[in-house]
């Protein structure tokens, strides 16, 4: 930092921006994108080249990152040389609308704090058990009736074009997920006959379970909504979910027990499952997309497409670097977000943890860690709202960032934390409310000002 | 087996499967509607509505009038009537746990009684510049009946909690109408000092937040800003006498800062909220940052003979260091007009003590032997004489007792260290006044519904004649500043504090988590519109307005 007594700065006067490949038009980022860039300062030049337009995105992030003031307030920076591409293609972040509506200027507001870490990928876990904020051209009733609060928290098509925009425009992908069959109680009221009705003594008793795979009307409706889902959302992969469908319900319902003896599935309530997620994977198929679902899909013996990406998320008496060498062993993408649950606050420096969890911390051969996309902090709602979410989510979600993007080595907090601490300090600059996580101390300019 | 038994068997069953299916399923608590929190001592409502027309109602005072009403009634009318719609979160009967569903119902076919204003009694006058103490009356009487409503207090401090609970009565109804219902409330508060603690050491707070989270405050009836101003890594405070404390020790001088205009500012804005703001400057311990601009204050520390460049505890063994508490502690004596003073004396560290000859030779001609403790009571005995000498009381942390000092009988000790129950024993056993924080740590973040827990700390949970208990004075929640700023420290501290405002305002038996959960969850969704960060804390669900708009 300190200036040569006697030896005038050169003056730096522009970036030049050179990219390789056109980047005309509407195009999207994608799981092949090529994120490299080189950025070079010198004696008054400045270089920054990229293969395609996503690797200048982030040249002029980091570019932005190199600038700082002087004492004097005079803005400097360094002669530099940086050559530099991700080491994970899928590197998201989740966020939970289904548990919590999260207002559109929220979620815009984290694509910028997201582009600020190089995360490229939003993972909007959109609907839940609790609500149904989607609004749906073809199915209105869905979030009419689902939603918390019809008139306001819900989502548009024009809100979600919105955001889908903004994220394009910061090489950010949006990937929607619809989960079903679980997680899904909230469909009901808009759909009616979605869901199984469970069954007590031989008698209706209110409740629901998982979506109903009885029933062909269940997949008309599955084909309809996902054929209006991907006209919605551009990108490559729908995550279809398939996370934690509880058996109970199904085994009260003698419908139900009457298709499983149809179908030859015995007691195995799993292969029951299995016949839904089947079904809805050659829904998402025959509309061309390729398709993330939850480990429990692949755990419970569901065929899948090869381009299929795993998300490998549990953690509670579960080891998920078993399961990272099970899924890869088996020839599937991997994400990992299981050692990255950033909703489960607990106090002190956690980010230190977040930032020593490896995705190729399992026993595998290195075709099956080459198999592994990246990873995603998630940020789950049931206690997250706009009143905390990004406080929370950073910059403990930065942690991760450089986990997803950084060389494998690049692994020890102690040399961290004086970034950790300046990028914390730079992202409130920049109008994102990151809390503090090294202890006592502060930024010259607080959040929301001083 | 029988009909009976099969029908139980059969309740049971659907009970386990509607508990099973339902956790699993996340189903929202609804919030309760016009339910006020913290809970009165005595509160009794009726499902007769009364209506009111937000343009024209108006608060009245009868009697004893002041500029400390008159700011509330303009306050009080914004919080009321601010338009916001109350609707019920969408969905069937089945879909979420509905409780006080009686207040909700207007009578088909009878018409709501219109209420034209609220009539204010206060028996004392309050015109002045009157502050809120340990003394005073926080009691009122608020009635609701048939387009009448009056609130009685002795004290104005009892009409500003009343003014709050009033306004937390009204709702709207689904067609968007302002309502209240018949209503009999007589409240006073169970203990009399129900603090919050901030920490403007380790970070700083603007301005600003600490007049947001005042506001706060008062929405949950706290009544004291235990404000930990200054500790080892900044000084904020600026002081007129020792311009040098902040000039050196704050963190960014030009900004990280408090005038003495903002802290005329902050008490002025409590005060007007019936909050005392009692200023705490935590030595010997904790006073890292006071070195910097005031050379000497501190001791030095040695390895092997030498100065290593390290700093201690204040220095007891000169003379100097108390010349200069005495006029330090005159200023803020002129700064906080509050009754009361804190001037902490907790984890008073002895190493460096240890290591510096100057003080081993003091120790020496003092008797005190190798016990530093005595060295550490000296200290404290001569900074709790200077403040008596100001007239003032003083709150110490429990270290100060612990360690043997002798202090004055008005003097409040706050408990706050683990083993608390025994501790509480210990002090009130010696006479001693005492407040409640160890349970209220609220810094101390972990995942899930921790305002259960601190809902369910008593003060009063240990053992000890009745005489003992009476000397509790009450607690504080602590939200230390290690992990807290301006972009957290108002989601963080509620509504977790509204868990403990209850504690500390309503009765004993007022303590089913079960039972408090939709009116906190009320409170919560109030909280929001009124402005405050409050974060979500039961699970799934959502504000009709979310923060900051929809």
């Amino acid at each position: 930092m300190q200036q040569l007594r006697g030896q005038e700065n050169a003056l730096l006067q522009q970036l030049s921006v050179q990219v390789s490949t056109p980047c005309e038009g509407r195009i999207y980022p994608s799981l092949e994108s090529d994120e490299s860039y080189a950025l070079d300062v010198s004696g008054g030049q400045a270089t920054l080249k990229a293969q395609e337009v996503w690797g200048a995105l982030w040249g002029l992030e980091t570019f932005v990152q190199l600038v700082y003031t002087t004492n004097s307030g005079e803005f400097v920076v360094n002669d530099t040389s940086i050559t530099d591409k991700p080491r994970f293609v899928h590197r998201g972040m989740l966020l939970d609308t289904g548990r919590h509506f999260l207002p559109k200027r929220t979620l815009l507001q984290n694509l910028d704090a997201m582009a600020q870490n190089k995360l490229n990928v939003f993972h909007w876990h959109i609907v839940d058990d609790p609500s149904f904020p989607y609004e749906s051209r073809a199915f209105p009733e869905l979030s009419n009736k689902g939603s918390f609060y019809p008139g306001s928290h819900i989502y548009t098509p024009s809100d979600i074009q919105e955001i889908i925009e903004f994220a394009r425009l910061r090489g950010i992908r949006v990937m929607a997920e619809f989960d079903t069959p679980g997680h899904a109680r909230s469909w009901e009221e808009g759909q009616k006959g979605f869901l199984s009705e469970c069954y007590s003594g031989g008698t209706r008793n209110g409740m629901y379970g998982p979506a109903d795979p009885t029933k062909n009307s269940t997949f008309t409706f599955l084909k309809e909504f996902f054929t209006e889902v991907a006209s919605v959302f551009p990108d490559q992969y729908i995550h279809v979910g398939g996370d934690e469908v509880n058996f109970t319900c199904w085994q009260s319902n003698p419908a139900v027990g009457d298709f499983m003896q149809k179908m030859g599935f015995g007691d195995n309530y799993a292969k029951l499952e299995e016949y839904y997620m089947q079904n809805l994977l050659d829904i998402i198929n025959s509309l061309g997309r390729g398709y993330m679902i939850w480990q429990e899909v692949i755990d419970n013996g569901a065929k899948v497409r090869e381009d299929t990406v795993v998300g490998v998320w549990k953690w509670r008496n579960f080891s998920w670097s078993d399961e990272m060498a099970r899924m890869t062993e088996q020839g599937y993408k991997v994400v990992l977000s299981a050692c990255w649950y950033l909703s489960r606050i607990s106090y002190g420096e956690d980010w230190k943890t977040y930032y020593a969890c490896d995705p190729y911390s399992f026993k595998g051969t290195d075709a099956q860690k080459s198999l592994v996309m990246g990873g995603e902090l998630a940020m789950w709602g049931e206690y997250v709202d706009d009143t905390n979410v990004l406080p929370l989510s950073w910059p403990r979600g930065s942690a991760v960032a450089e986990r997803l993007w950084s060389p494998q080595d690049v692994n020890s907090p102690v040399l961290a934390e004086p970034r950790l601490v300046e990028q914390r300090c730079r992202m409130v600059r920049r109008g994102i409310p990151a809390q503090p996580i090294s202890g006592a101390g502060g930024c010259p300019e607080e959040f929301g000002g001083n």
